[in-house]
């Protein structure tokens, strides 16, 4: 994307609503504990060597460390991107560490043998890993800091066909297929925060669904930072094989720090012919106090490639999280017939800035996609929306629908959006919608005299603005998802 | 059930109500009628504690408490119930959603468990056939996209479900065809019971040929001018709001 050609600011509100807005506090953050666990770490800082520990600690094959290599000095000659809507202090890329693992007993493979303490951790973040206890229908890969502490049925997949494991496990257990799609969606010098991730990148998932097969689980990976001073660098690749079908989801949680911490991930999705994969990210780290200390600094590289004719690639997004979010899930339309969707909510509260949305390249004939934005902001958040929407010369009949809504709360606080559209083919049909609206004294006074309270109000409106998102989600998923929305509003009406 | 005291009420420092007094018993059904700008949706606000209205002076005692700190929900979880004037649209939330809500939140008001989804299927199957709303409707977001018609028969049938003590009316009446008025009239009659009042407030008398009132007031310039039996309103019918111009 480059510098905004067009952008709407909307800032403020009329004085009714004012006086809802007294005072601006967050309701607690549920995960912001730490565990007190022996931990393996690098020493602060950043260079080849660094690099290359990291390669030997995961055993990884040659083509791994020289893809590296590659990206660490391209991002040598990289700057950090600046045309977002964000303001971002300067971070010391000097002053991070760069692999931190929790001490885990050497070449053990059973759940029982795991640490306790790890085990009680993701528990407490309602991730239980023993099987007889999850979800059912749900396997999970657990990220701590920068490894992967356990992938949850394994086998029960594997009958299947479908791998599903640790990005380290897939580097060393099936390299031909990682050599072949890894950087294929996101090259490595593809910008700043990506070219990073690629260099320093040290657990994350990978899935891999066979021919012909649903995949009869969601599969969800499940991030956690944990450690002090590092930064996490996950990477995910997805690819869903001929007629293949997947939905994924992914969870993030930080601790409370008055630091900020850096996450600079990638997640790369491949579909094949008729392929369909439908991501799904409920995004809840730490935001930083209600004084805009601390909170996690969220720059992440999202991108599926609908290689294959008649695939799909669905985003759904709820970013509640993150002292800043710097997050453009994309689909590249490159079959013919294929489909690309993103649904986003995302709430800006206190001092958070997001700077949010998608891009959406047809290449493919008859291409269509769909991008859906509910952005909320509060107290002296900024919410900014940012969409390209590129129909090359021989994409014919192509189509979008775009839809962009901002609802504001209070009179500080900042929606903004920046539509780019790019067509380079007269067949296309293109349609953009956008409102700004705000939550009325009068729609709140309704569901007080309705025996609702001002909270429950706001958190059933807000809801309501954001359902035909949220319906996108999977079930469980939902309804996390609707009482998170409800916490990071909390007490943002006085 | 309800007793106004010399109420005093402005909005934005402009003085609306200029010293009302009514007394309202349980069983009973008084019209308020008046000329447009005469205080009447003021009047509603005030005792629902909608918060642009300050009160100056007097009080509202409604079942023996005094109104003046209790907040909207409260007075909404007590049985009070404002029937609006101009109904609003709450995009996204289904009749559905926000009725389960409000029920579970008067509920848990009175220590109650959150009703089961079988009670709560078999309550709006019988309020719905009550007022004659469509099921479909009920799928639908909160007044978004409803006809006049639609919303004011979604108010009686929100009553319905809330059981209030005390339903306040606001103009329910306006904007409706005979046969919607019909609808909500019969509504308002079949909720009728001895523990229980209404408050219509109404601008013509037609309403009040199909809920019979024991009382009818006329709110004029912010008082109470005149009360009596159901014959006022045929009066006021036929004379016009002239005529009260002139007695008063």
């Amino acid at each position: 994307m480059q510098m905004p050609s067009q952008s709407k600011i909307v800032q403020g509100m009329d004085a009714s609503q004012d006086k809802l807005l007294t005072q601006v506090t967050r309701g607690d953050y549920e995960f912001g504990f730490y565990t007190d666990i022996e931990t393996d770490s690098f020493a602060k800082g950043l260079d080849e060597n660094v690099i290359r520990q990291i390669s030997i600690k995961k055993n990884e094959p040659e083509f791994m460390l020289e893809f590296r290599l590659k990206a660490y000095r391209h991002w040598l000659t990289m700057k950090m991107p600046q045309w977002a809507h964000l303001t971002i202090p300067e971070i010391d890329y000097q002053n991070i560490i760069y692999y931190a693992a929790p001490q885990l007993k050497p070449g053990l493979n059973s759940l029982d043998e795991v640490d306790p303490e790890l085990l009680r951790t993701f528990e407490k973040l309602g991730i239980p890993l023993e099987e007889q206890k999850v979800l059912s229908g749900v396997a999970v890969d657990a990220v701590m800091d920068s490894i992967s502490i356990k992938t949850t049925f394994k086998e029960t997949l594997a009958e299947l066909g479908v791998i599903f494991c640790s990005m380290s496990e897939a580097i060393r257990e099936y390299p031909d297929l990682v050599k072949k799609y890894i950087g294929s969606v996101v090259p490595y010098t593809d910008n700043f925060f990506a070219t990073l991730n690629s260099a320093v990148f040290s657990d994350g998932s990978f899935c891999y669904i066979p021919k012909g097969v649903r995949c009869p689980m969601e599969l969800s990976t499940y991030f956690r930072i944990n450690t002090a001073n590092t930064g996490q660098f996950e990477r995910t690749l997805i690819i869903a094989d001929d007629d293949s079908y997947v939905s994924y989801l992914e969870g993030c949680t930080a601790p409370i720090r008055d630091e900020n911490q850096l996450h600079a991930a990638v997640v790369e999705i491949i579909t094949l012919d008729n392929a369909e994969v439908k991501y799904s990210t409920v995004q809840n780290w730490y935001p930083g106090d209600k004084n805009g200390k601390g909170g996690i600094y969220n720059f992440v590289t999202k991108r599926g490639l609908c290689k294959g004719d008649h695939s799909k690639i669905s985003w759904t997004q709820v970013e509640t999280g993150s002292a800043i979010t710097w997050k453009y899930p994309s689909c590249i339309l490159r079959g013919d017939h294929t489909t690309g969707e993103f649904y986003s909510v995302a709430i800006t509260n206190n001092y958070q800035q997001a700077d949010t949305g998608t891009k959406m390249i047809h290449i493919g004939k008859n291409s269509h996609s769909t991008i859906i934005s509910k952005g909320i902001a509060a107290g002296h958040g900024q919410n900014s929306f940012r969409s390209l929407v590129k129909v090359v010369k021989k994409a014919d009949k192509t189509r979008n629908f775009t839809q962009c809504d901002s609802l504001l709360m209070g009179d500080q606080c900042g929606a903004h959006t920046f539509p780019y559209i790019e067509v380079e083919n007269d067949s296309a049909v293109l349609e953009h919608e956008a409102t700004t609206s705000k939550i009325g004294e009068d729609q709140i006074f309704y569901c007080n005299q309705r025996g609702i309270d001002t909270e429950n109000a706001i958190g059933l409106i807000i809801n309501g603005y954001a359902r035909e998102v949220l319906n996108k989600l999977p079930m469980e998923f939902a309804m996390e998802a609707q009482k998170l929305l409800q916490i990071s509003l909390e007490g943002s009406v006085g | 059930m309800l007793e106004i005291k010399n109420l005093h009420a402005s909005i934005e420092g402009k003085e609306i109500l200029k010293g009302i007094d009514l007394h309202v018993k349980a069983g009973e059904i008084h019209a308020i009628m008046g000329p447009n700008g005469s205080g009447k949706s003021t009047l509603a606000a005030a005792i629902a504690g909608r918060d642009i209205v300050e009160i100056t002076e007097g009080e509202i005692i409604y079942i023996g408490e005094n109104l003046k700190d209790m907040n909207p929900e409260e007075r909404a979880r007590k049985g009070l119930f404002l029937g609006f004037q101009y109904p609003v649209e709450i995009p996204g939330v289904s009749i559905v959603n926000f009725m389960k809500t409000a029920i579970n939140e008067n509920r848990k008001f009175k220590g109650l468990e959150p009703i089961s989804a079988s009670e709560f299927l078999k309550l709006m199957n019988e309020k719905q056939e009550l007022v004659g709303l469509h099921s479909k409707l009920t799928n639908r977001s909160v007044n978004e996209g409803f006809s006049g018609g639609e919303k004011k028969r979604n108010e009686i049938f929100q009553m319905a479900m809330l059981e209030p003590l005390l339903a306040i009316l606001d103009e329910t009446d306006s904007g409706l065809d005979i046969d919607a008025m019909k609808i909500v009239a019969n509504g308002v009659n079949k909720l009728k019971r001895s523990d229980n009042a209404t408050i219509l407030i109404t601008h013509y008398q037609r309403l009040l040929d199909f809920v019979i009132p024991d009382f009818v007031h006329v709110l004029y310039k912010g008082r109470i001018v005149k009360s009596s039996g159901k014959e006022l309103a045929l009066e006021l019918e036929e004379k016009g709001y002239e005529w009260i111009e002139e007695e008063v």
